[in-house]
């Protein structure tokens, strides 16, 4: 290589990206070497059938942070036509259905229709959380502090107290509704404010996804209220579906990254960080092309990075078996059905909808990925990508694409391979009953496990955050205590993806961190 | 001490325990590692003195073993251990402290390298899960072997002459710290040039099954010279004079330690030297016992001193001035040497205290005639090494 960089980053998915387009920003020469054929990580749009295509991974989008949308100008990049607001429809037993949309009125009278009580206490309860989310929501663009108060410098402190304050202006009442039900489980919220199966339902399903936890597991609330912290001004207010799948979202980032001077180079697999005399100095690609730079930040997930790509010997003992044990259960496997027609019952503004139509249904389906085998009955977030832009898929055709909860990655008997058609054969069954039809009008389907989504994607665990996002997991524990901070132990290595503070989701936010930590290093010079 | 009265029906027994029950006067039997182990035969003086004059030995099966081989077994041996092991060629011995993640001791011992990449680690306590641990993502594996070798410390300046005389050839050839592998009478032996003494001295260590051989000719051909059986409190006093630290007693293993604060780092444990800061490859706790030596971390240094006087001062406190205003450390084992005629310690106290030859005051409390006396008096900043003799290296 004749051109020299100041930093490598290691994985092109978004968060790469967005650190890349930092960097790149504050005068630095980033290079980033993804893995893949293609920019985005888990945020990026394929063809998974001839004709057919669909967000590989992640494909609703809701917490892209608008600090680093103003920051990238990501507007500019035309982000914002790119998405089209989406409302969520429980789909129930026997054909009926409630829809939650931004016209009140119209949601109050649909959940109406099942329950009089929680069509009041529906709008009300939501508020209150989104209040307490977007109270915690603050720390999603911070750097976590160092739990010894001293050890922080001035802006830290100031983060800390400016928290706190916001934290005590949210009131007596919230404040403690907030200690309350941070470490509780959704069950118990749910039963706290509603009556209605299908509203409970619901709420167990957004506070689980992603997780390997059940609704009456604690922890699940705090799962929430970090999904709720993107639906208010921490996020994108609400729910959308990007016009071209989530790969237009990479996309946008890649313009941008380019645009502020980012090389970016494709199917180039990191096979482990170079370090030299305990600094990390650059990268050996696979095939052994060596690139060298002072700062290396990895996108990649904390395991992979710091068990897979740095060599044995480099790190001390308790840290590695911190991340070793990091709780990267991954459970949620990825469908995509091409489909000759929209299914019966199916509506051109349908958006998202979800099947998890009591708490006692998501509970049952993860006590099967308790016992490490494939939900019998799963609850499932289905979108028609192919409704708000058609050139998904081709004339007249539709693409579904579907998120199954649970679908372990540590399985007890079942072989990887066979959770694929497990996955597959569970999810039409359960299809067929809410929207009778649509298994004759499936003409391909791919189904990704945890298992391929850790091949493919290089997802350790096929874990959606890179790790759970718990209250153990999290803030200034994110990836282990005293390591949150980005930089890992070895000097010039650092973290920039979803593994570190504040977590995954198509968010930008933990590679907007990470850049503003590597470049106040250097300006300080260490 | 442990007694070891209710112990019985669970101690275990080391292929040397009849010679040395038909030898014990005294009720010397105690604990160690589970194992019975002598305290004494008869008096710790005599024991000591057949040390420093003849020849003595003691049984060390008891102490934990671990086989360390495989494809990666040198480099991961010199990520787990402080000391530079690139420079230990096989067949050498070295003696070393191994540390957590931030730098603190978890114990130290003497790590024995058999080839390229075959190891034996010696430790006083268990290590196996720190072992596995820190053995992630490196080809080795890691056997506990205590019961595959019985061991006797064979220590005192006839002690290489007993061993020639036995028909170990080549012994006199054996450097210290060197091992060497022989067959007398038809007996596979294992010779490493260290022990716990300060002198000159040998492990011998040789299969369970011919421990009553070794013990047996050993005291056959040594009886002419001064060879005696010797328990762990002659043993103590001998280690205090050669600057040995002991786990348990001049430090607390960090993963035993109840509060972090009392866990301590090779440098405080006064065995800086074992750091191999300039070693190639990372080991574990380097980065933070770098931080340490550079920004002038450490607390307190375990050194000699030599106290005024012959009071024996175990567990008193140092302090700066005369009046004790100042408290500056504590005194961890402590003796009146019997050879050197010395009242010699171990004491922490802060790094502006160590150089040899600096002053501090001590406060001895002693029994006298039913009552507890003070006595306040000068002590000094000494090698902790008080007694080196010659001979131990020669
Ligand atoms: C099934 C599933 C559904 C999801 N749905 C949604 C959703 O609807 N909405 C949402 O917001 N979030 C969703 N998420 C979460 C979201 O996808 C992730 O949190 C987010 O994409 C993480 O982005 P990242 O840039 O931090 O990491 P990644 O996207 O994982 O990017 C890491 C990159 O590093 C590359 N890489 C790895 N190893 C190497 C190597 N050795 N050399 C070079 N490159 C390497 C990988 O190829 C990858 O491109 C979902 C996650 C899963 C698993």
């Amino acid at each position: 290589m004749s051109k020299s960089f100041d930093a490598i980053i290691i994985g092109g998915g978004h968060n790469g990206l967005v650190t890349a387009s930092y960097l790149a920003k504050a005068g630095l020469k980033p290079l980033v070497v993804e893995a893949g054929d293609q920019l985005g990580g888990c945020a990026v749009t394929r063809e998974f059938a001839p004709g057919f295509r669909s967000s590989a991974v992640a494909h609703l989008l809701h917490a892209l942070h608008p600090r680093v949308v103003a920051d990238l100008g990501l507007e500019g990049q035309g982000l914002r036509g790119l998405c089209k607001p989406v409302g969520t429809g429980l789909l129930l037993p026997e054909g009926r259905r409630i829809d939650i949309t931004h016209d009140a009125a119209a949601t109050a009278a649909s959940i109406g229709a099942v329950s009089k009580a929680d069509a009041e206490a529906y709008p009300r309860v939501m508020a209150r959380l989104g209040k307490l989310a977007t109270a915690l929501g603050t720390f999603l663009t911070r750097t976590p502090p160092n739990p010894a108060i001293a050890q922080n410098d001035f802006q830290t402190k100031l983060a800390l107290g400016m928290f706190a304050l916001q934290l005590r202006m949210l009131g007596k009442k919230d404040m403690l509704e907030l200690t309350r039900i941070l470490t509780m489980n959704v069950a118990d919220l749910a039963n706290d404010h509603f009556e209605s199966d299908a509203i409970k339902g619901l709420l167990s399903f957004e506070a689980t996804l992603g997780v390997y936890l059940g609704p009456r597991s604690p922890n699940t609330v705090f799962n929430l209220l970090y999904r709720l912290s993107s639906f208010g001004k921490h996020g994108m207010g609400g729910l959308y579906q990007p016009l071209g799948g989530m790969g237009a979202v990479a996309e946008a980032l890649a313009k941008a990254a380019r645009a502020a001077g980012a090389d970016i180079r494709l199917q180039a697999p990191v096979e482990r960080i170079l370090i030299e005399k305990e600094q990390a100095v650059g990268v050996v690609l696979q095939g052994g092309e060596e690139i060298r730079a002072p700062i290396v930040a990895s996108s990649a997930d904390p395991q992979r990075t710091l068990l897979k790509l740095v060599p044995p010997g480099e790190l001390d003992t308790e840290f590695l078996k911190r991340i070793r044990h990091l709780r990267m259960n991954g459970c949620v496997a990825k469908l995509h059905l091409a489909l000759d027609g929209l299914p019966t019952g199916v509506t051109q503004s349908d958006g998202r909808l979800v099947i998890a139509p009591s708490i006692n249904y998501v509970e049952r389906a993860f006590d099967c990925a308790k016992y490490g085998r494939v939900a019998d009955h799963p609850a499932l977030e289905v979108t028609f990508p192919s409704l708000a832009d058609p050139g998904l898929a081709p004339a007249g055709k539709h693409v579904a694409s579907i998120l199954f909860q649970y679908a372990p990655y540590k399985l007890r008997e079942t072989p990887p391979a066979v959770v694929r058609e497990q996955v597959l054969d569970r999810t039409l069954a359960t299809l067929e009953q809410a929207m009778p039809g649509l298994a004759a009008k499936v003409t391909a389907a791919e189904v990704l496990t945890p298992h391929d989504l850790e091949n493919r994607f290089g997802l350790s665990g096929g874990q959606w955050h890179q790790g759970e996002v718990t209250l153990d997991q999290m803030f200034f524990l994110r990836p282990a205590a005293q390591f949150q901070q980005y930089r890992m132990p070895i000097p010039g290595l650092w973290l920039c993806g979803a593994g570190a503070h504040p977590g995954g989701n198509v968010s930008g936010a933990a590679g907007a961190n990470a850049a503003r930590e590597i470049i106040k290093a250097r300006k300080n010079g260490r | 001490m442990t007694h070891v009265q209710h112990l019985k029906p669970f101690l275990r027994k080391t292929p040397f325990f009849e010679p040395i029950d038909r030898l014990m006067h005294g009720n010397g039997w105690i604990r160690w590692m589970g194992y019975y182990s002598p305290a004494f035969f008869d008096s710790e003086q005599s024991e000591y003195f057949a040390t420093r004059h003849g020849a003595s030995v003691y049984d060390v099966s008891p102490l934990i073993k671990y086989a360390i081989r495989g494809k990666d077994a040198a480099r991961f041996a010199n990520y787990l251990v402080t000391r530079d092991l690139t420079k230990v060629k096989p067949m050498q011995a070295a003696y070393t402290a191994w540390c957590d993640d931030d730098g603190k001791m978890i114990e130290e011992g003497t790590i024995f390298r058999l080839g390229e990449n075959d190891f034996i680690l010696n430790a006083a306590l268990h290590q196996l899960h720190w072992l596995d641990e820190s053995a992630y993502g490196f080809d080795v594996e890691i056997e506990e072997i205590s019961d595959q070798l019985a061991g006797l410390s064979l220590q005192g300046p006839t002690s290489r002459e007993i061993l020639q005389q036995m028909g170990v050839q080549g012994i006199e050839k054996l450097p210290h710290f060197g091992i060497m592998e022989t067959t007398v009478d038809g007996h596979w032996l294992r010779i490493d040039r260290a022990g716990f003494t300060g002198d000159l001295g040998y492990e011998l260590w040789v299969k369970p099954q011919d421990g009553i051989w070794l013990w047996e000719t050993l005291f056959r051909i040594g009886d002419p010279y001064k060879i005696a059986p010797m328990g762990s409190q002659a043993l103590d006093w001998l280690r205090i004079e050669a600057g040995f630290i002991l786990v348990d007693a001049d430090y607390t293993g960090s993963h035993h330690a109840l509060r972090p604060t009392s866990r301590v780092s090779p440098f405080e444990a006064g065995i800086g030297w074992c750091v191999g800061l300039k070693k190639d490859a990372y080991f574990v706790g380097k980065r933070a016992l770098r931080a340490e030596k550079e920004k002038g971390l450490s607390r307190h240094i375990l050194i000699g001193i030599e106290v005024e006087g012959r009071k024996p001062a175990p567990g008193s406190f140092l302090y700066a001035d005369r009046a004790g205003k100042q408290e500056i450390g504590i005194t961890t084992s402590a003796m009146w040497s019997p050879g050197l005629k010395k009242n010699i310690a171990f004491a922490k106290v802060p790094p502006s205290f160590v150089k040899p030859g600096t002053q501090m005051w001590i406060e001895i409390w002693y029994p006298k005639e039913h009552k507890i006396e003070r006595s306040m008096v000068k002590c000094w900043a000494a090698n902790r090494m008080f007694y080196d003799p010659p001979r131990k290296k020669a």
